[in-house]
């Protein structure tokens, strides 16, 4: 039983969780939101040691340090272009945490022998649901590491291998319900964690983002779940918070893709992704030098860069920030195009040009400045691919179809910088790449980049 | 009240209040936003805890432990990571287009 004080504490944490959120939701109050957040877990974990009579208080607080320490320096230390993998392993290991506790109350309920059938379903779906996030956060992280493919990964047996693996874990939870076990807790959480695996194997590169924000509301929910069977009202409120709002952000950001939730995981099994990568690169395309690209920027009205994760990667961002100023001291007109899931998710590239000090008012979304595509000069288009692709629009079989995209093909001009021909993350070659308006400047982009500002600066 | 229906109404206010606190975030937030609620979930470091304090035999206290080191993993680099990302986004903010998201053309 959780005494009065304690109650009121934990009421006053989940307070704390829903004004982060609301604070989260606005540029303005992200940062103190984010901050009321940390504070409501803090004093959270102050009254669970307060409050309960606890053993081991020596091994918790070691395990307790380790984790922070361990949390703190992996956040400290990631590059804000690897980001997005960090916050799908944080996700995970929430998953596999809330799944452990669960697995640990089953076996005191077994000691106990009988308890409430729903603490049991919500044991079971704590399990389940926990195993899942884990795996799944774990291969979105290897595809965002690009360690292993980020093309979808399908096979041929994949629906009915996915059909036996629900209705084996749906099977495995109403035995254990019946007979709780912690042993078949454990065989449920194994099977879980194989529909983690293949959850997250058929979606593609680009879409993965989607796939570490309807995680997180599958954590939120396990946290919940949890919640009710600890009897403890601040993981309920707290986990179902996180749950309701993950969905509904995994639905905003399937949309800024231009599909369905449904599509985004399950598409390629249509066998809609096996265009591209095999076919061309024998095609002949115009490549030119740092020097002929400095003379089309320098005598260009309006120029509209397309940012993207390859920018970032070569950390390229604070020259083409100085290329930039250069070319406004001329009195060039030019904005960033910034499409919804530049970089590796959405607003992720806001994040990174934020810290090469852009000005925010620089940045313009992607339905601002469609429009000013026609009426530009040049565009230059750094480390990005597929979000200029016009395969979007009109290849219906291709991976992205469907996806927004920034009309860079409408502008007179087109400048890619690239390391290579090799296809962007979704794995698909990019008509634009071949028309007569475009022109491409091979390189490492830092490099390409620095040579350029030269180039216009002694103009 | 029955017990199980006070659990019940507390679930269903807190989803509309979880789906109605982030309904009008801008897409430039969404990974800082995805990343704040990661780290929200993380307190199921109070229930790692819990179930840890509670252990009966030593092999439970190590499971119930390692579930305390992911938790404590997940809440703190989830509020960290979070004000990173943020830090970089305070102090010049001239527009502000807190309550618009774009009109997309699919």
């Amino acid at each position: 039983v959780i005494p009065t004080w304690a109650q009121l504490g934990y009421l006053a944490a989940a307070v704390c969780f829903i004004v982060a959120l609301k604070g989260l939701s606005s540029p303005r109050t992200a940062r103190r939101g984010n901050l009321i957040g940390a504070a409501g877990a803090v004093l959270a974990v102050g009254i669970v040691f307060l409050a309960s009579d606890l053993d081991y208080l020596l091994p918790i607080g070691v395990a307790l340090a380790a984790g922070t320490v361990i949390g703190v320096l992996a956040a400290y230390r990631v590059r804000m272009t690897q980001m997005p993998q960090l916050v799908a392993l944080f996700n995970g290991v929430g998953g596999g945490a809330a799944a452990i506790v669960a697995l640990v109350e089953l076996h005191r309920i077994e000691a106990v022998g009988n308890a409430p059938i729903v603490d049991l379903i919500a044991a079971a779906f704590t399990i389940m649901v926990g195993a899942i996030s884990f795996t799944g956060s774990v291969v979105t992280f290897l595809k965002l590491q690009e360690w292993m493919t980020t093309r979808p990964v399908t096979f041929a047996g994949y629906p009915i291998l996915y059909g036996m693996g629900l209705l084996a874990a749906l099977g495995f939870a109403v035995v254990l319900v019946w007979f709780p076990s912690m042993f078949l807790g454990f065989l449920l959480a194994v099977i879980g964690a194989g529909l983690g695996v293949l959850l997250v194997l058929p979606v593609g590169g680009a879409d993965v983002p989607i796939v570490i924000s309807l995680l997180n509301a599958f954590t939120g929910l396990t946290v919940a779940a949890s919640g009710y069977v600890l009897e403890n009202p601040l993981l309920l409120v707290a986990g179902t918070l996180v749950g309701a709002a993950g969905t509904l952000l995994t639905k905003l950001m399937a949309q800024a893709m231009g599909r369905s939730l449904f599509a985004t995981l399950f598409g390629a099994l249509r066998g809609g992704s096996t265009l591209g990568g095999t076919a061309t690169s024998d095609r002949s395309v115009r490549s030119s030098a740092p020097a002929d690209v400095a003379i089309l920027l320098a005598y260009a009205q309006r120029v509209i860069i397309v940012p993207g994760y390859g920018l970032a990667v070569a950390q390229a961002q604070h020259t083409l920030r100085q290329l930039v100023d250069v070319l406004l001291e001329r009195g060039t007109r030019v904005d960033y195009a910034i499409h919804p899931v530049a970089g590796r998710m959405p607003g992720h590239m806001n994040v990174l040009l934020a810290e090469a000090q852009v000005p925010y008012e620089q940045l313009k979304e992607m339905a601002e400045i469609n429009t000013d595509f026609k009426q530009t000069d040049v565009v230059l288009v750094v480390g990005a691919n597929d979000v200029v692709n016009p395969a979007a629009e009109t290849s219906p079989g291709a991976p992205i179809y469907g996806m927004p995209i920034l009309h860079a093909n409408q502008a007179r001009q087109v400048v890619f910088m690239k390391r290579s021909m090799r296809p962007g993350f979704a794995g698909i070659e990019n008509e634009l790449l071949y028309e007569p308006q475009t022109t491409l400047l091979f390189g490492d982009a830092k490099d390409t980049m620095a040579k350029l500002l030269a180039a216009v600066k002694a103009l | 009240m029955s017990d199980p229906l006070v659990w019940l109404t507390i679930f269903v206010l807190s989803v509309f209040v979880g789906v109605e606190v982030i309904s009008k975030v801008s897409t430039t937030l969404h990974t800082p936003l995805m990343s704040g609620a990661n780290a929200i979930h993380g307190v199921i470091l109070v229930g790692a805890i819990l179930v840890a304090g509670e252990a009966d035999s030593t092999g439970v206290l190590a499971l119930a432990l390692a579930a305390v080191v992911l938790a404590a993993i997940n809440m703190a680099g989830g509020f960290v990571v979070t004000d990173r990302m943020l830090v970089m986004f305070s102090g010049r903010r001239k527009r502000i287009p807190a309550a618009t998201r774009p009109e997309l053309d699919a």
